[in-house]
């Protein structure tokens, strides 16, 4: 009897954007032209790199005091916080999450960022934090500022955090961006709109949350992040 | 009721100084590591055969035995504990992805199947709203590329996308699978 488990769901390609999406410019010369092939879940797709607290260092959930200089950066402070989870609402715990995003000013601790705003020397933008095990992750960061990009005249990136989750299996990885809500940019953005669902695009935007607001301290807003690949649960099998 | 996924995004083109900049991530070796050293490379062009310098390749595999080190392998107890068994590295300026690995063993399949040694692949970039996914096999491993039940279901035109092909030039045993996004050699995703 074999013991390799089953999951009931792939990716729900009506969630994610499309490979193409002319509107972003990029993706044109990008995207796969010839159909995705099916393939089956084997144990190659079930499993995935194991992390432990071996892999995170202190402060790397702490963006305001990992990359200190000398002073503390500038900028609105805030916490993100959330819980990751599966399609069965179950939490995902040792979960990596790993986030990188622009400084308050809208520009990144990168050489190829040509835009002209100024870096921090206080704020490198980078962290990475693994799950408790109610899926729950915390970090401390610096709210990101907007930035213009070269996609169309006048294009400006809504202010984001960049996301990468390593779930419990090789097909639950998911790379993302969070959003902040109340944003105008967020309909002229055709990075986000490439996802086609309206739904889809609001759970990209994290809600404020006054629980998580520390008082005299930082705002805080909840992001939670649902991965593919739930297991079945014993109802599900295909013997019963 | 059923929660929604999270809609991906790209990775776009600011990532390195998070995600791979720390050393080493592309070699998954360690002197304690059994099995064979080998070096996997290629390159990662566009639809118009232009080099793709600022993707990222994530690779994960099983080890010399062909056991994942992870509980969902019933075989995890034998696993190499000196092997990860995952690296990912940042294309360079050329479009060229590099890891210094294991070939890995024969994967379960089912009770009566296993799977040719292959690695899996997945690709992130600027201009992919979401990844891509594909395997890596080996060309000096035609008999059990022969009976790979994932490869097969590859239309056979296809299949020689995803077969890194051996050279025996350096000091390392290298396989070179590159990928192409696009074109007439469009390396094959898959939808697992």
């Amino acid at each position: 009897m074999t013991t390799i488990p089953k999951y009931v769901t792939s990716l729900d390609r009506s969630q994610h954007p499309p490979h193409l999406h002319p509107g972003y410019k990029s993706t044109v010369l990008r995207a796969p032209q010839k159909p995705l092939i099916p393939m089956p879940h084997t144990l190659s797709e079930l499993t995935a790199p194991v992390y432990g607290h071996d892999d995170i260092q202190d402060l790397d959930d702490d963006l305001t005091k990992n990359a200190v200089v000398n002073g503390e950066p500038i900028g609105e402070r805030i916490i993100v916080t959330g819980q990751v989870l599966d399609e069965n609402n179950a939490p995902v715990p040792n979960a990596l999450v790993e986030i990188w995003q622009a400084n308050a000013t809208g520009r990144y601790v990168h050489k190829r960022d040509q835009h002209d705003a100024p870096l921090d020397p206080n704020f490198k933008g980078a962290g990475r934090v693994l799950t408790n095990e109610k899926g729950e992750y915390r970090f401390t960061t610096i709210k990101p500022g907007a930035y213009p990009w070269r996609n169309h005249e006048n294009a400006w990136r809504p202010a984001h955090i960049h996301f990468s989750v390593f779930g419990t299996a090789f097909i639950s990885r998911l790379v993302t961006q969070m959003y902040f809500p109340g944003d105008p940019l967020h309909e002229l953005d055709p990075i986000m709109q490439g996802i086609p669902d309206e739904n889809g695009r609001k759970r990209l935007i994290a809600g404020y949350d006054h629980d998580v607001t520390t008082p005299v301290w930082a705002l805080g807003y909840r992001f939670n992040i649902i991965l593919n690949g739930s297991k079945m649960t014993p109802f599900e099998t295909k013997e019963s | 009721m059923k929660l929604k996924q999270t809609p991906s995004q790209t990775v776009g083109p600011f990532f390195h100084y998070a995600l791979t900049d720390t050393p080493g991530q592309n070699i998954l070796v360690t002197d304690e590591t059994q099995g064979d050293r080998i070096l996997l490379k290629g390159q990662v062009t566009d639809g118009e055969g232009e080099v793709i310098p600022d993707a990222m390749i994530e690779i994960w595999q099983a080890d010399t035995n062909g056991i994942y080190n992870h509980p969902e392998d019933p075989n995890q107890a034998e696993a190499d504990t000196n092997f990860a068994g995952f690296g990912r590295v940042p294309t360079d300026s050329n479009g060229i992805y590099t890891f210094k690995t294991v070939k890995p063993g024969i994967v379960a399949y089912d009770d009566e199947k296993q799977q040719a040694p292959h690695v899996n692949v997945r690709i992130f970039a600027r201009g992919m709203l979401i990844h891509a996914y594909t395997r890596l096999y080996f060309s000096d491993e035609e008999e059990a590329n022969a009976d790979d039940p994932i490869l097969n279901l590859v239309p056979e035109e296809r299949r020689h996308t995803l077969i890194a092909l051996r050279e025996d030039k350096g000091d390392l045993v290298t396989y070179c699978m590159n990928i192409s996004m696009q074109g007439d050699n469009e390396t094959a995703f898959f939808e697992p």
